[in-house]
């Protein structure tokens, strides 16, 4: 079951455990203060600062703290997290022990996606063998104190539970919806207690950083976005996979590597991300450009844009929770519109309007999933406006 | 940073995400200040405060939908959203606690648009008219959109209906073509009734409000106390409404029609007249229920004295019993039954208490029983030809008066119960300007009322009036040298859960009303009773699970539970909208009352002294008191068959 490229990764190359051999010696400030100085952001799309997460954490006051592996991997084009699970889950969960340290908690729990179930035998048998290598459970390494053990719990199904806030509720056994935040996670999070969410690449990378260095991390990528990064590509190109490339990289290099150098367009970071024109391939891959949590779909030039939109806008009407007005009732508007569009009938001025409903949807909704879903939609229309308008039914 | 788990409360069902938002604070900042602008106005505000309160503190305006002010925060209708500094995106302001300085837009063209486009969205889904909607003008939906200036449906409206109109309940219909998704029917019922009747099912836009499995709402665990429909922004959700049966019956000239009007109507209908909360308009009521054609009006009152003698005795009853003969079979505490959604309630969830519940039934279904047979006789009328109207508070009273026990009198004691907003829409129907009317006062023989009747619309009302004639009948001293001007005030109060001790120091005599049923009342001397009282279901089970547990209210003897925040007064059938001021200024409209009445204790009563000498001849808990006004309860539990 290797994936292809997997084993490229670096992740390939990091010596087992010794990050957690680096840590395990370490006070809490101090590893926090080595991811931090990674400068490493959330892995997993949002892009928020992995060191002032757990730092929020580690100084929040609770009776059990917990550490959440986010293994929901909903997005459509992502599958870089299950390539990771599979190939190493060692890593991941060795990065869950180092944030349990870091924050003060001894209960970690991964999220699983429900379709990757057939994952739970894979991982299980590893959980099993770290508990029996002393890797977690009581006193890890031998050192008093430092307790630590990981569970699973499967999702089931639904695309908004990979957002942190829909994901607890889930994980209390609620409807999976978003909650009010203010309070974040990190204060009031899974059973009213302090809690993190990371992807789970980025517990991978920390395991890393642990082992490696903040130094050498930080040497790759940019400014603003430091190290490596796993993309998930598929689409119209010649060799489809999961590939590992530094944060900064522009989108002409990607698809070159890719077999993918005479793409119309690229769908960069989901459903929920943007749908990139050929005019614009020269802009960079970083969070300071085109954020993504690693999903990239390449679209040929054969390619109906309008289908493509419609395609996500159905994703978007199908998986809003629907709690919020203009998510729940915003994406069922855009859809209409494309089928609009589709038989010639959107005039400018409804289009317009449609645009301006989806700037609300972004400003207004209660998720980051509403906040999202208008892009493809949007750039979509404003790339390939000749495209779509004017069409005969 | 602080924090207080959201699970603190072990009795709650609620998801975390609905139930009251816990704000943290920083370090030491319990009771700080934070300051923020709002539209360039600078305030101080407690820290935590939402941006929503601490715009009203300023008197700025924020619209919104699925806000309120009895239920915890949703931030789901997105129509309250401001501009943070500093925030990409818009906030809800009724969910963002200000925790640090925060300066707030409240109508950019980013948020003008976005709550346009807002009501437009709601609009496209909102199947209904206003010209006939229960809610017309009393609807949040249809003020925002004038707010907004809608002036056409920018994404469509439909024309069809979606859902079928559930009108199984005699108590609550749902038309859910109106419903706006707002959710505050959900939070009612689950956080502040702990029912949990109605929850959101599927996603995205197929997301509606269901009840379990879809089921009809007469066959859900539903106890009709219409809290739902007090909290409904639109005309989703209505009580079943028999006014044109109502008319039918005062046009039949055949038909005697009688209306007997419960306490907390009279306190409210202002309201829906445009008056402040808090004008009572009990005289000029009557004379409104006259003019449109109602034979008699009788205050219910009467039977809530009535209530209160027969539901004391058979706690005197049921001490002596258990503390005399020691019979072990004994169920106490007793609990009261004069509120139908709590009936229904420990009928769902706690059937095996069902023995501690008062035999007695409510004062409106005693007033029917005694209209079909005393009246009747006294007045030589065919009880057939008798139609008996309630005007409640309440959406229950309608469930109660359509149960098939309720036919002692050989007839269905109650014909109809009519809400205080049913009777608002008779009167303006009937032209009639109520505020401007003179009084007239109520029809005589149950004329007189006592104060202890009025109160029973106030939470802690029917203890205070139970405790006011109790202690009389067996101390033998006036409650007025115990407790100043005998206001019970430890019984009082909006608190969710009450407790009040007090000991019995001396024993009188024992009346004359009740010689066949005691010898003395020696046996209590030196006995101290232990009271106590809950309103809203969501306490009653706080309660009902510290019984369970043994706990101190187990060791009560007498427990008032009404089913609707504030007692009766909030009830499901009273005046839209509903709050917590509005609530507080309902009770002392009718405190007020009941302190204006000369006659405050129910067995002081005349007509009630006349009732016993000349009809219930054996007295109290007799014979045919007990065939027409007591009765028996259903154990229903939570699982209901198909
Ligand atoms: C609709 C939606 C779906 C999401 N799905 C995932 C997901 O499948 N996996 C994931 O790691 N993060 C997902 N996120 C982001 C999470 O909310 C959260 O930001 C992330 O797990 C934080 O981890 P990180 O800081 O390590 O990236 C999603 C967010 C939204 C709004
Ligand atoms: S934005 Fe969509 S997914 Fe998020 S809370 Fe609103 S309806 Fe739910
Ligand atoms: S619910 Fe409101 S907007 Fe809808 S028909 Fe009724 S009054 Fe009009
Ligand atoms: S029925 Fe009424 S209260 Fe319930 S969600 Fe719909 S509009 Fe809101
Ligand atoms: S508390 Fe009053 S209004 Fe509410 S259900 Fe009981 S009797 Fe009716
Ligand atoms: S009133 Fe604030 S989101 Fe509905």
């Amino acid at each position: 079951m290797k994936a292809k490229n997997a084993s490229k990764l670096t992740f390939s190359t990091i010596t087992p455990n010794a990050g957690l051999t680096a840590a395990a010696d370490k006070s809490r400030s101090d590893i926090i203060g080595e991811i931090s100085a990674s400068k490493m952001k959330g892995r997993g799309g949002a892009g928020f600062p992995t060191g002032t997460k757990w730092n929020l954490a580690a100084a929040a006051r609770g009776n059990q703290k917990y550490v959440v592996c986010n293994a929901d991997e909903g997005e459509p084009g992502t599958f870089k997290d299950r390539v990771i699970l599979l190939d190493h889950a060692d890593l991941v969960f060795e990065g869950m022990t180092i944030a349990g340290k870091a924050i003060g908690s001894s209960i970690g729990i991964v999220y699983l996606r429900g379709e990757y179930t057939y994952l739970v035998p894979h991982l299980e048998a590893i959980l099993a063998r770290r508990r029996e290598e002393k890797l977690l459970g009581k006193s890890i390494m031998g050192r008093n104190g430092f307790d630590f053990d990981i569970h699973l719990h499967m999702g089931s199904g639904a695309y908004v539970c990979g957002e942190e806030t829909a994901l607890i509720e889930s994980l209390e056994g609620h409807r999976g919806e978003p909650r009010n935040r203010p309070p974040y996670p990190v204060d009031t999070g899974y059973m009213g207690e302090p809690t993190i969410v990371n992807n789970v690449e980025t517990f991978a990378w920390a395991a890393c950083i642990m082992s490696k260095g903040a130094d050498w991390f930080k040497a790759i990528g940019t400014d603003k976005s430091t190290g490596l990064k796993l993309f998930s590509v598929s689409g119209d190109c010649a060799y489809p996979g999961v590939y590992e490339f530094p944060m900064g990289i522009t989108v002409r290099k990607l698809l070159e590597s890719v077999g993918a150098a005479d793409a119309k367009a690229v769908q960069i970071g989901g459903a929920s991300g943007h749908c990139i024109p050929a005019p614009e391939f020269d802009r960079t891959i970083a969070y300071e450009d085109i954020a993504t949590g690693g999903s990239i779909i390449v679209f040929g030039q054969g390619r109906d844009m309008l289908q493509i939109a419609r395609n996500f806008m159905e994703f978007f009407v199908e998986e809003s929770c629907g709690q919020c007005t203009p998510c729940r009732d915003g994406n069922v508007k855009l859809l209409e519109g494309i089928e609009m569009l589709e038989m010639g009938e959107c005039s400018m001025s409804y289009l317009r309007e449609l645009e301006s409903l989806g700037e609300t949807m972004q400003l207004a909704s209660k998720c980051g999933l509403g906040q999202s879903s208008p892009n493809a939609f949007l750039s979509i229309v404003k790339n390939f406006k000749e495209e779509i308008m004017g069409r005969l039914p | 940073m602080s924090n207080t788990s959201a699970k603190d409360d072990k009795f709650s069902r609620a998801p975390v995400s609905q139930r009251p938002m816990v704000v943290p604070t920083q370090e030491g900042g319990i009771g700080g200040q934070v300051s923020v602008t709002i539209d360039s106005v600078d305030v101080k505000v407690p820290l935590g405060t939402t941006i929503l309160d601490a715009a009203r503190s300023i008197g700025i305006r924020i619209p919104t939908l699925c806000y309120h002010e009895d239920l915890c925060i949703a931030g789901v209708c997105r129509v309250c959203v401001v501009e943070v500094e500093g925030q990409r995106t818009l906030q809800a302001a009724c969910a963002y606690p200000i925790t640090a300085p925060t300066k707030v837009k409240t109508h950019t063209r980013k948020v003008r648009q976005a709550r346009r486009h807002i009501i437009d969205l709601l609009l496209s889904n909102h199947y209904g008219e206003c010209y006939t909607c229960s809610r017309n003008n009393n609807c949040e939906l249809q003020s925002l959109a004038k707010e907004y200036g809608v002036d056409f449906f920018r994404f469509g409206h439909p024309t069809e209906p979606r859902f079928e109109i559930d009108d199984s309940s005699h108590s609550v219909i749902r038309d859910m073509n109106k419903c706006v998704l707002c959710r505050r029917c959900v939070r009612t019922c689950i956080d502040m009734q702990e029912v949990g009747v109605l929850e959101a099912v599927y996603r995205g836009a197929d997301t509606r409000i269901c009840t379990f499995q879809d089921k009809p709402l007469a066959d859900v665990i539903c106890i009709n106390c219409g809290q739902c429909i007090n909290r409904c922004p639109t005309g989703a959700l209505r009580a079943n409404d028999p006014t044109d049966d109502v008319w039918a019956a005062i046009d039949d000239p055949t038909k005697h029609v009688i209306i007997q009007t419960a306490p907390s109507p009279r306190a409210a209908i202002g309201e829906c007249f445009g008056l402040e909360p808090g004008v009572p308009l009990t005289f000029e009521m009557n004379t409104a229920l006259k003019l449109c054609g109602f034979d008699r009006v009788f205050d219910t009152n009467f039977t809530a004295d009535l209530t209160i003698i027969e539901e004391g005795v058979e706690l005197l009853l049921r001490l002596k019993k258990a503390l005399v003969d020691k019979d072990p079979s004994i169920s106490l505490p007793q609990f009261t039954s004069c509120s139908p959604g709590w009936v229904k309630y420990i009928e769902h969830f706690y059937p095996e208490y069902l023995p501690n519940l008062s035999s007695a039934k409510s004062p409106q279904q005693m007033f029917g029983a005694v209209i079909k047979t005393y009246y009747a006789q006294m007045h030589n009328i065919d009880p057939k030809d008798i139609v008996c109207v309630a005007l409640m508070p309440c959406s229950a009273k309608k469930f109660e008066c359509n149960r098939p026990e309720m036919t002692s009198s050989g007839f269905k004691d109650i014909d109809y119960g009519l809400t205080s907003r049913e009777l608002a829409k008779m009167i303006s129907e009937a032209g009639i300007d109520l505020p401007k009317l003179h009084k007239s006062p109520f029809d005589d023989p149950f004329g007189t009322a006592t104060g202890s009747g009025v109160i029973f619309g106030a939470t802690g009302g029917v203890m205070e009036a139970a405790l006011r004639s109790v202690i009389e009948i067996v101390t033998g001293i006036r409650v007025e040298e115990i407790f100043e001007h005998a206001d019970i005030i430890p019984v009082r109060g909006f608190e969710g859960v009450k407790y009040a001790e007090l000991k019995i120091e001396k024993v009188g005599p024992v009346p004359d009303l009740l010689k066949g049923l005691f010898t003395d009342f020696n046996w209590l001397l030196g006995a101290t009773l232990k009271v106590g009282i809950c309103h809203g279901t969501a306490n009653a089970k706080k309660v009902m699970e510290d019984i369970k547990a043994g706990g101190k209210f187990s060791q009560c003897h007498f427990i008032e539970f009404m089913a609707c925040p504030g007692g009766c007064l909030g009830g499901g059938g009273q005046p839209i909208p509903t709050s917590p001021a509005i609530r507080e200024a309902r009770a002392r409209a009718i405190y007020a009352e009941d302190s204006a009445y000369t006659v405050r204790k129910s067995h002081e009563n005349p007509d009630i002294v006349k009732i016993y000498t000349e009809f219930f001849k054996e007295g109290p808990c007799s014979h045919l008191s007990h065939h027409l006004l007591h009765t028996h309860y259903t154990p229903r539990g939570k699982y209901i068959a198909e």
